[in-house]
């Protein structure tokens, strides 16, 4: 692995092992001082009722045999090898027996327990240092110059001599010292354990994230048919990946739509601009007369007009597809949309010597707007009263409003030739696609696309159902609860 | 540079216009337009100076961008709005949806026009917002040459004849005889009569008119509801 110190930083995976590292450590340093704390106390608790013990047991033989059995015991017991330390003293501090040599001063001073270790020095001491000398390192050197750490009761006796017993220190010294290095050993193989759980876990983390940063970098390049890994292990990762190629498949979709759009508009638009142009340049080559460079600009006018409607149509289509939000979601009464759209084209529909009615209808509200409701419904209605001139009975448009299944329709049927393929009325309300016999028709062929986005944005759908003869456009809102 | 109107439509009262717009060409041609159909036009290139001059001038009506730089449109009206100016303005935008158009109107404004627009429809709204024309609204009878409509009783005459109308077709009249003598156009016909403000594709409106047309012209020598070309209509006597 090629990465520098900072670069391994930048992982995830390495910052949070650093984490949980100082984190380990943290607990494991506290940890430490409180065990070793815990059981030098308990040790020297121990000391001390060893030392209890052992007063206790001087006591007995000096109340059975005064002074000089008591200095007997102390000397007996001084003479065998043990950590206990056993002192008597004159009322001046002059020791007279036991195993201590010479002590810190001031100790004897004080009667009852020492309230801290103190040092002392015992008979036959250089010995016992060599021995271990051998056996443990440096920290004895401090030792072997100032003696041993102990603990001691100071007693006074009746005649006033002084008498000492307590405990070396040495060996809880000792004990603490183990449990503190194993502690610090157990730390050490904690941040080498988080070493290589980092190398393994972390990296085997990282090196899918890689992979999926790769895939993603391959994609941005511009191959949409890309996809990130997914091993199969169901885990994480793969959850992550299948949903980011859920996406990308949703994206390419779009992409497709967009460019099939941007073809169309590339075709609608140009055709006319194209137009547009030549009849500029034509009128201003020639020679003409003032009318006709007059009809010129009125023609490039009206030309421009249906452009713009155009791109209105576009724009809108694009907003409500986008999700546009509206504030002005209102109550809209269905069955008054369909009268005002039914009396705003009835006489272009009378004119056309197409009957066009609404069918008696309930009132029902939705929620919606009205304006795009009345917008997609004349595209419709529109549509229909164009198609419906060839109807080889009297032409009729009849718009309906019911409920049925869970939905309010809204259905305008005309008795034209219809769409018989049922390809064709799926394409029909795809943006700019003009079926071959509209083609002579005018229109942007964005009137039913409109439709469908609208329908869209009112969570409903748009439909287009043979009707035998003629054909039924359906628009269907979702029932809506009522408060 | 052909006229901005056709020559058979009388001038009407000429008006002071301020137009507020920060896009130099546009705000040109605007002003040479309107001084071509009779008005006088002051050009502010930005919502602080539009302010300052619609604060102190007294204009017939304003026609405001929407979206410009230091001070956008909308916060102007409202400023002016809470200064008690009622100068009736027409607002120019970009954006067209219904939304926006909303915000536009409860901002203060009077009219919204989307851009691109033709100046046509343009003069044509601005001539009907002027506020020396507003005074129609509180007549309850409406009086062109011989024809004579009575907003109460809703009925109509012409000559003393009676003209039976059909609910839209009285709304239609009425909308046009309160703006007799001024050029109305089809989206304001849409807007104002059906409260749609999306193009039909088929020319509707035409059809509708047509046959009100019908029903007050038949059986009379003088036609009153003209058609102005590439314009709208207008109810005019003579």
């Amino acid at each position: 692995m090629a990465l520098s110190m900072p670069a391994i930083m930048k992982t995830t995976a390495a910052r949070l092992s650093a984490l949980y590292l100082l984190l380990f450590a943290l607990c494991a340093i506290l940890l430490v001082f409180y065990i070793t704390s815990l059981s030098a106390r308990m040790l020297i608790t121990q000391t001390q009722e060893t030392i209890n013990d052992e007063v206790l047991g001087l006591a007995q033989a000096y109340k059975r045999g005064g002074l000089p059995t008591l200095v007997r015991v102390v000397e007996q017991r001084s003479r065998q090898p043990s950590a206990n330390l056993y002192l008597i003293a004159d009322a001046n501090g002059q020791i007279l027996t036991g195993n201590v040599q010479s002590l810190e001063p001031g100790v004897l001073g004080n009667e009852g327990w020492t309230t801290r270790p103190f040092y002392y020095r015992r008979y036959g001491e250089g010995e016992l240092d060599r021995q271990r000398n051998e056996t443990s390192q440096s920290q004895t050197q401090e030792e072997s110059r100032r003696g041993h750490d102990a603990v001691a009761v100071v007693l006074t006796l009746p005649n006033q001599m002084i008498m000492l017993v307590g405990r070396d220190l040495g060996e809880p010294q000792r004990f603490r010292d183990v449990v503190r290095r194993a502690l610090m050993l157990a730390l050490g193989m904690m941040g080498l354990g988080g070493i290589l759980i980092w190398f393994f876990v972390g990296r085997a983390a990282l090196k899918r994230i890689d992979g999926v940063s790769s895939a993603s970098k391959r994609i941005m390049g511009g191959d949409l048919s890309g996809r990130l890994p997914v091993t199969g292990a169901g885990d994480e990762f793969d959850r992550l990946s299948q949903n980011l190629n859920t996406m990308l498949a949703r994206i390419a979709t779009l992409n497709e739509g967009l460019k099939q759009v941007s073809d169309n508009i590339a075709h609608d638009l140009k055709t006319p601009l194209t137009r547009l142009r030549n009849r500029a340049e034509a009128t201003l080559a020639g020679k003409h007369k003032i009318t006709d460079y007059r009809e010129a600009l009125e023609a490039t006018i009206s030309e421009s007009d249906q452009l713009i409607k155009t791109f209105n149509a576009i724009l809108m289509i694009s907003r409500l597809e986008a999700g546009y939000s509206s504030e002005n979601l209102a109550k809209v009464d269905l069955s008054a949309a369909i009268r005002d759209v039914v009396e705003l084209y009835e006489p272009v529909a009378e004119e056309g010597g197409v009957t066009l009615e609404a069918a008696p209808m309930e009132s029902i509200e939705i929620d919606g707007n009205r304006e795009l409701i009345g917008q997609a419904l004349s595209n419709i209605v529109d549509n229909a009263i164009k198609y419906s001139t060839d109807a080889s009975e009297k032409p009729a448009v009849l718009v309906k409003l019911e409920r049925a299944d869970g939905q309010i329709r809204l259905v305008v049927t005309d008795n034209g030739q219809g769409i018989p393929n049922e390809e064709d009325r799926a394409r029909a309300t795809e943006r700019f696609v003009r079926l071959e016999k509209s083609r002579s028709q005018p229109g942007s062929g964005l009137g039913l696309s409109l439709a469908k986005a609208i329908m869209k944005f009112h969570r409903g759908r748009l439909d287009l159902l043979p009707a035998n003869p003629g054909l039924s456009v359906v628009m269907s809102f979702p029932e809506q609860d009522r408060p | 540079m052909p006229s901005t109107r056709p020559a058979e439509i009388a001038y009407n009262d000429p008006m002071k216009i301020l137009v507020i717009e920060d896009d130099r060409e546009a705000a040109d041609y605007l002003q040479k337009a309107f001084s071509e159909a009779g008005h006088t036009a002051h050009v502010a290139g930005d919502g602080e100076t539009g302010f300052a001059l619609a604060d102190s001038g007294d204009y017939d009506v304003m026609v405001v961008d929407r979206m410009m730089p230091r001070r956008d449109g909308l916060s102007v009206i409202a400023a002016l709005r809470s200064r008690g100016n009622t100068t009736p303005v027409l607002i120019l935008s970009a954006l067209g949806e219904v939304d926006d158009r909303v915000t536009g109107l409860r901002a203060g404004g009077d009219d919204y026009l989307t851009k691109p627009y033709a100046f046509t429809e343009l003069l044509a709204r601005v001539e009907v917002l002027n506020r020396r024309a507003g005074a129609r609204e509180s007549e309850t009878v409406y009086r062109v040459g011989d024809l004579e409509l009575d907003r109460l009783s809703h009925s109509v005459k012409r000559a003393s004849q009676e003209i039976t109308l059909q609910p839209r077709e009285f709304r239609l009249l009425e909308y046009l005889m309160r703006h007799a003598g001024q050029v109305v156009t089809r989206t304001m016909l849409l807007e104002n009569v059906w409260d749609y403000h999306f193009d039909p594709q088929t020319n509707v409106i035409d059809v509708h008119v047509s046959r009100l047309r019908s029903k007050i012209e038949k059986g009379f020598d003088k036609p009153i509801l003209h058609t102005i070309r590439g314009a709208g209509y207008m109810l005019k006597h003579g």
